[in-house]
């Protein structure tokens, strides 16, 4: 049931990504932008918590998770060590993912040349 | 002749945008829902390792970004982009693609101002507007607590 409800709620959420890219102006680039802010804000609000009680890796791997990941770690961090963790709580929350990134990315590119086009 | 390829044309013109927008979305439901379905798997088989929900989750982002720079660097990524559309922009292995495309397409103005700057073409965006939004975030937090 977990995979069900994660193929259809992940899929949709590409598909709300679809139609912004084909039916507005809005470049890919900027879904990503768009994704992240748009989950941190739901995050914010208690509501993308929710969606991934329900969905699982369908609500956690698409983009607008990973924006509910910066509010939760905002709020822990708060509940924690105070105002401080206003700033802390985000980047802390999202570093596996930024590290992981950037580390893979420059083996990356010392292990492969670009395609030639 | 001319004028049939003419009213062709029309044709194409006319119906191509909703039918190609349907199977678009088509192939980015599909395909995105299964990166999710692969995430679950990934989730799964570290809850069932004893593993807390929230680090199952990392080591699930952890591991599809690497498969996502991977395949980027295999030069699959993009053929995958091109049926999938935002099937593969908006899990977290097209944020992984990202960062690794540019760095790798770089690669030729060198490891400092290539790779090391143009990683963060697309995903330097990302982290400072989700770094705002979370400060924002946590200003009303705090101050509602």
């Amino acid at each position: 049931m977990d995979y069900l409800n994660a193929f259809w709620v992940g899929g949709l959420i590409c598909v709300i990504g679809q139609i912004l890219i084909d039916k507005t102006k809005i470049t890919p680039a900027r879904i990503l932008v768009l994704f992240v802010v748009i989950g941190c804000i739901l995050g914010g609000f208690d509501i993308y918590d929710k969606i991934i009680d329900y969905a699982g890796a369908g609500a956690s791997v698409p983009l607008p998770g990973f924006g509910n990941l910066l509010a939760n770690g905002v709020k822990e961090e708060i509940d924690a060590e105070g105002a401080i963790g206003i700033l802390t709580g985000g980047l802390k929350a999202a570093s596996a993912g930024i590290t992981a990134a950037v580390i893979f990315s420059l083996l990356g590119a010392l292990a492969f040349n670009p395609k030639e086009k | 002749m001319q004028d049939n390829k003419a009213k062709y044309q029309k044709m194409v013109e006319k119906s191509s945008p909703n039918t190609n927008l349907i199977l678009n979305c088509l192939n980015a439901f599909w395909t995105g829902g299964l990166i999710c379905v692969i995430g679950q798997f990934i989730t799964n088989s570290f809850l069932n390792l004893g593993c807390d929900i929230d680090i199952a989750r990392t080591i699930t982002s952890v591991i599809l970004i690497f498969i996502g720079i991977l395949l980027t660097g295999l030069g699959v990524y993009d053929e995958i982009g091109k049926i999938a559309g935002a099937g593969s922009v908006v899990p977290i292995t097209g944020f992984a693609n990202s960062v690794a495309a540019p760095a790798l397409e770089f690669k030729k103005e060198g490891f400092i101002f290539g790779v090391g700057a143009k990683m963060f073409i697309i995903a330097g965006p990302v982290i400072v507007y989700s770094t705002l939004t979370s400060v924002i975030v946590g200003i009303f937090y705090y101050l509602s607590k």
